[in-house]
């Protein structure tokens, strides 16, 4: 329980660094870099690696490797359909979850379970 | 187009948005976690790039622009809309660099100092994602 509540806390403050360099940078497009900064990575390899060593850890970021690749689909569509048709921010973005999950599980399921 | 800092941004930022993000990101790096713990390393690894706040961060940023333009008497709408979709394609730049601060973490964390690895990913994730971005730009 206090191993999960550390994670919430350094997590909510490795995301809150990060989302606020994102926020005070322009142009928006560079601001957006920050959008897919490894904030949630770092707060978890590091008390990984303590906890369960780096093998787990190395483990962690193979597939990670499929969840951004997973992230730069759906960050596009998100970048796309908010463009082209006249959907609002937090629609667009909560409806396309589904997208990210699918990919991302696809991925895993074919290059390191089947 | 220069990259600037402007500190104003800050102030249009309420706290209460300030606390959904530290919400949100406490959230899925303890989720990440208990689902490793669940699920194993493998399942759980691909939460390290769950898109966590990027659902809040676009909505913040289609508020601060159509608040902008509408305090002008223009129509904000359109404007935050095309600001929160350039914010999405910067950050599809920003996910190539978090394919190499994987692949780092994946090779050398088994056989290197931790702090290096996590440090050395940090910087690649940053010099591939502005590299892209450049790229992106000139294309």
């Amino acid at each position: 329980m206090s191993q999960i509540l550390a994670r919430f806390i350094i997590g909510g403050a490795m995301v809150s660094a990060f989302a606020i360099i994102g926020d005070v940078l322009k142009p928006k497009s560079f601001a957006g870099l920050f959008g897919a900064a490894p904030s949630v990575a770092l707060a978890t390899l590091a008390m990984t690696v303590v906890s369960d060593g780096s093998a787990y850890a190395a483990t962690e970021g193979r597939s990670m490797m499929a969840g951004a690749i997973a992230f730069f689909i759906y960050a596009s569509f998100v970048s796309r359909i908010m463009m082209r048709y006249k959907g609002r921010a937090i629609l667009v973005t909560l409806s396309l979850i589904p997208l990210w999950l699918g990919v991302a599980g696809s991925i895993y399921y074919l290059l390191w379970v089947r | 187009m220069r990259i600037k800092i402007d500190l104003s941004t800050l102030r249009q930022t309420k706290w209460h948005d300030y606390a959904i993000r530290f919400l949100f990101g406490g959230l899925i790096t303890a989720l990440a976690g208990i689902i490793a713990r669940k699920f194993g390393p493998g399942i759980g690894g691909l939460f390290l790039a769950f898109p966590a706040i990027f659902p809040a961060s676009a909505t913040l940023i289609e508020k601060h622009e159509k608040q902008k333009k509408e305090s002008a008497g223009l129509n904000g709408v359109a404007r935050g809309r095309s600001a929160a979709s350039v914010d999405a394609a910067g950050s599809s730049m920003g996910s190539i660099g978090l394919f190499v601060f994987a692949f780092v973490v994946w090779q050398f964390m088994p056989r290197d100092r931790a702090w290096i690895v996590l440090g050395s990913a940090t910087l690649l994730w940053l010099g591939v994602s502005v590299a892209a971005w450049q790229i992106r730009k000139g294309l």
